[in-house]
């Protein structure tokens, strides 16, 4: 594997949820996700009704992934912001702990300066939180692998099978 | 990577259909778009030139049902398959649980096809994968092509582990489903060993 697998405990996706939210108040935004960068979208707030949330996180890691190629070919680490301005709506995307992507959309009710700022802030907080999982999961390690016994460890046949009997 | 969500009980994988261009990838993702329920398919999103060519990826999420009371969502992913988008394949493969290799049957294509898979071998090991390892099935589409090889000739070319094989047709369906049942089969029993 490339990279470790992505394990998120429920006190961490809470405090994740609740900084989201906050960024949410603070940057008057609409809608506020993370993302990790394969695609996978971890946690949503805000007006999710109209949105098909599964499509915005799949473009925006290959957004993301294309960007980050552009930023080597010139040399560049990564650019740590993209930013797409639209009529009415707008996105602002950023890396966070260099592994997620946070993702504002906001319209003409808040402004990319507040944003920007606002964003710089959930970001050290977030940062804080990927922290903790990384550490968590590195002083779990042992004892998760003595005591966790996977769900899928039954796995069967017949159980793949039902999944395509339609 | 596959993606766990206990608090959610949802198991999120990806599966990249790779091949050579024209081979049929995106008609695959089409024909399991077409055919699968409204309820359990989102949209089917092409990004693709003016003449249908894919530019960077197609993608279609699948929630497949449930299995040990865990949501099984698939993500799948086709790669642009012309030689000069290399660099946009190998950012597809990142985080991939399983590869279906889509090869074009006719004669003419058996060099793009050996190209195709070497390519794929390569990328993989660049994002620390070995196409060994990893769940792998392969598919010689086309078969109702006049110029289709014997299947024996493609299969000696272009085996690389005894993965499963299809035989297909994309555009009317056949061997599609087999070829996704088989490759989504080897991720979830990868997941027995995690």
């Amino acid at each position: 594997m490339s990279a470790p697998d992505l394990v998120l405990y429920e006190e961490e996706f809470q405090k994740i949820k609740e900084a989201l939210q906050r960024l949410r108040l603070d940057a008057n935004a609409n809608v506020v996700f993370l993302v990790d960068k394969n695609g996978q979208q971890i946690a949503a707030i805000g007006d999710l009704a109209s949105l098909d949330t599964t499509s915005l996180a799949s473009l925006t890691a290959g957004n993301v992934a294309a960007t980050d190629g552009l930023a080597r070919l010139i040399g560049e680490k990564e650019f740590s912001i993209l930013f797409h301005e639209g009529e009415k709506d707008n996105i602002h995307i950023s890396i966070v702990a260099q592994r997620v992507i946070l993702v504002v959309i906001f319209d003409e009710r808040s402004s990319l300066g507040l944003v920007r700022l606002r964003v710089r802030r959930a970001t050290a907080e977030l940062d804080k939180i990927f922290e903790e999982i990384t550490q968590k999961v590195e002083r779990e390690k042992d004892s998760l692998q003595v005591d966790f016994e996977s769900p899928f460890s039954e796995i069967t046949d017949d159980d793949i099978d039902r999944l395509f009997s339609e | 990577m596959t993606f766990i969500n206990y608090a959610a009980r949802e198991i999120n994988c990806k599966i990249v259909y790779y091949g050579p261009g024209l081979c049929g990838k995106t008609t695959n993702l089409q024909y399991i778009y077409d055919r699968t329920n409204p309820a359990a398919k989102g949209k089917l999103i092409s990004l693709a030139t003016e003449t249908d060519r894919t530019l960077f990826f197609d993608f279609l999420p699948l929630d497949l049902g449930t299995v040990k009371g865990f949501k099984t969502r698939f993500h799948l992913y086709t790669v642009p398959g012309q030689v000069f988008y290399d660099a946009s394949r190998k950012l597809i493969l990142k985080g991939v649980d399983g590869v279906v290799f889509v090869a074009d049957s006719q004669e003419a294509r058996t060099e793009a096809n050996v190209e195709s898979i070497r390519n794929l071998d390569k990328n993989l090991k660049e994002q620390g994968y070995e196409i060994s390892a990893i769940p792998y099935v392969l598919q010689f589409n086309k078969r109702d092509l006049p110029t289709a090889l014997p299947t024996d000739d493609m299969y000696r070319k272009l085996n690389i582990k005894g993965e499963p094989t299809f035989e297909a047709t994309a555009t009317t369906g056949v061997g599609v489903f087999d070829t996704l049942k088989a490759v989504a089969r080897q991720v979830l029993m990868e997941l027995k060993k995690k």
